[in-house]
């Protein structure tokens, strides 16, 4: 059993794990290191916590730990690469669920044993824990299940949502305020979980498939602020810290992925996929001017390219085309060409997915170019190849403020000399818009599935 | 009121850092990051832990079970797939 102020040391230490952890995310060189000393850190504060002395017994405990790392262990053996942003988006949805049942339980008990003098801060605290962390259950289970297919990607509307959210909204401060007044009428903590989880589940429902980024980035930062609540009902200075450095971190990323789309918060949140009428239709775009070519005859175009730039889209992801695309570029390198990768911020389902799929195939991190880094020598590019991208690369971003997607930063292919346009039909994106560039004078569309085009395209190279 | 001060002071001055320190990250890392941060959270196991080893009723055992099961998952897979996706940045 050990005293308060070793407890409260050993978290200290575990506290600079995770700071150590974070930091040294800075260059991919250290970044494993640091991980794993968040990791050890973590190991730490549970050893420490488990010789507390107000546990009396260990079987909950074990059961929990056992069940909970053996599922842990089989998850993270088993996922493939393309299936993160449903596991963090699940991730999610269990921190957030945690929270409830640590406020929920701490509740409990002080109800049973009939404590009067719950502190404010404890019960405020635990309400806070209620809303956050139910909120970002429900709407971390819808993220999952549209991520994972079993729910439509497609935004999900509900005639009258608005009216119930406002219900809803108004129930939860209602609920709220009456634990707040009355701690021991913990039945209403039930019910205010009831209401923001159903918050969530609503919130959830219309978000797109390319909103993903930002919906996951901001779930992230809600399971921080959720643990954070707790720490400040306990009150637990690691949790404190921990909930309050993931909630940051995330709203980092979400302000990342929201400049990515040139679109604000509340706008990704309530006007999802809200499509804008006017701009021109598909026909008028694309009819008679669309060239659809052969691998033979992209692969004359990429004979005598030298400088060739790839952008990887979710397409790539869900064709697992990652490895073949990796082989065509050694291909390009080895007859002379440089090959980089240009990657948007939101391709993809989640920040940096596009990145750790090309890791996965073994390319250097060095040849994946941000946006700002490649859109400036554009100019110079012989041939960009655009695999599974829609509405990362539509110039109509830049040209028509009407778009649904006016303003947002796109990767300017259609400024390289030749643009191939790996793609299965001419079908829209989430913006539901025509893309110009598929019709450009200098785009050659090769219409197929992604990894099997880009294996035809290898065969038709090592031919020529 | 003292600790809710100082329990604030904690959390706002952790936020600063929280921000200071992910805006360096570059976006090539930003997936194992949050996945990471999945695993950072998953922290609140260690007040999961002292709610389910005191003795308490049948329910209040129950929720803290599923809550350590829960944590647990999170703090497992999060430390164990970010560092799988790391090596991959690292090999070179």
């Amino acid at each position: 059993m050990l005293p308060r102020y070793v407890t409260d040391l050993a978290y200290l230490l575990a506290a600079a794990g995770f700071v150590y952890g974070l930091q040294s995310q800075a260059h991919p060189r250290g970044a494993q290191r640091g991980s794993l000393l968040g990791a050890i850190g973590m190991l730490l504060a549970v050893v420490v916590t488990l010789l507390d002395k107000r546990i009396v017994d260990y079987t909950t405990i074990a059961a929990g730990l056992a069940l909970g790392g053996a599922i842990g262990v089989g998850v993270a053996l088993r996922t493939p690469v393309t299936a993160l942003p449903q596991l963090v988006a699940l991730r999610n949805a269990f921190g957030g669920a945690v929270a409830v049942l640590v406020a929920g339980a701490a509740l409990l008990e002080l109800v049973h044993r009939q404590h009067a003098a719950t502190s404010p801060q404890f019960i405020v605290a635990s309400v806070a824990a209620d809303l956050i962390g139910g909120a970002t259950c429900g709407a971390g289970l819808v993220a999952f299940a549209k991520l994972q297919g079993m729910l439509s990607d497609a935004p999900i509307r509900i005639p009258g949502v608005r009216a119930l959210q406002g219900l809803l909204l108004l129930a939860c401060v209602v609920l709220g305020a009456l634990l707040v007044a009355r701690p021991e009428q913990a039945a209403r903590f039930w019910l205010l979980l009831a209401a923001s989880g159903l918050l969530g589940v609503l919130a959830g429902l219309p978000i797109s498939g390319a909103d993903m980024p930002v919906v996951i980035a901001l779930l992230t930062s809600l399971t921080g602020l959720a643990a954070a609540a707790n720490g400040f009902m306990l009150p637990n200075t690691l949790l404190l810290i921990s909930g309050a450095l993931v909630g940051s971190s995330g709203i980092v990323l979400t302000r990342i992925m929201c400049r990515g789309m040139n679109r604000s918060i509340g706008d990704v949140l309530f006007h999802s996929g809200v499509m804008v009428a006017g701009g021109p239709s598909a026909d008028e775009v694309y009819a008679g001017k669309v060239k659809s070519a052969t691998a033979e005859e992209i692969a004359m175009v990429l004979d005598g390219a030298r400088r060739v730039v790839i952008v990887p889209g979710y397409g790539m992801a869900v064709a697992q085309a990652q490895h073949a695309v990796r082989d065509l570029a050694h291909e390009l390198e080895r007859r002379g060409a440089t090959v980089e990768y240009a990657i948007h911020p939101v391709a993809g389902r989640m920040p940096g997915q596009m990145n750790v799929l090309l890791a996965e195939a073994d390319v250097p991190y060095e040849k994946m170019k941000e946006l700002e880094t490649i859109n400036p020598t554009m100019d110079d590019v012989d041939v960009a190849i655009v695999i599974g991208a829609n509405d990362i690369v539509n110039p109509l971003a830049r040209t028509d403020p009407q778009s649904p997607i006016a303003g947002m930063p796109i990767l300017d292919v259609d400024r390289a000399r030749t643009v191939i346009v790996v793609k299965r039909s001419l079908s829209p994106g989430f913006a539901g818009i025509p893309n110009p560039l598929f019709a450009g004078e200098r785009t050659l569309m090769f219409f197929a599935d992604g990894k099997q085009a880009i294996l035809d395209l290898l065969a038709a190279i090592k031919e020529a | 009121m003292d600790s809710f001060v100082s329990a604030l002071t904690i959390f706002v001055l952790a936020s600063y850092l929280g921000l200071e320190l992910i805006t360096k990250v570059p976006p090539t890392l930003h997936t194992p990051l949050m996945s990471g941060a999945n695993a950072v959270s998953g922290v609140t196991l260690i007040a999961a832990i002292v709610m389910a080893g005191e003795r308490h009723s049948p329910l209040t055992s129950a929720l803290a079970f599923v809550a350590v099961m829960l944590a647990t998952i999170n703090v497992v897979s999060g430390f164990m797939i970010t560092h799988r996706m790391l090596r991959l940045f690292k090999r070179r």
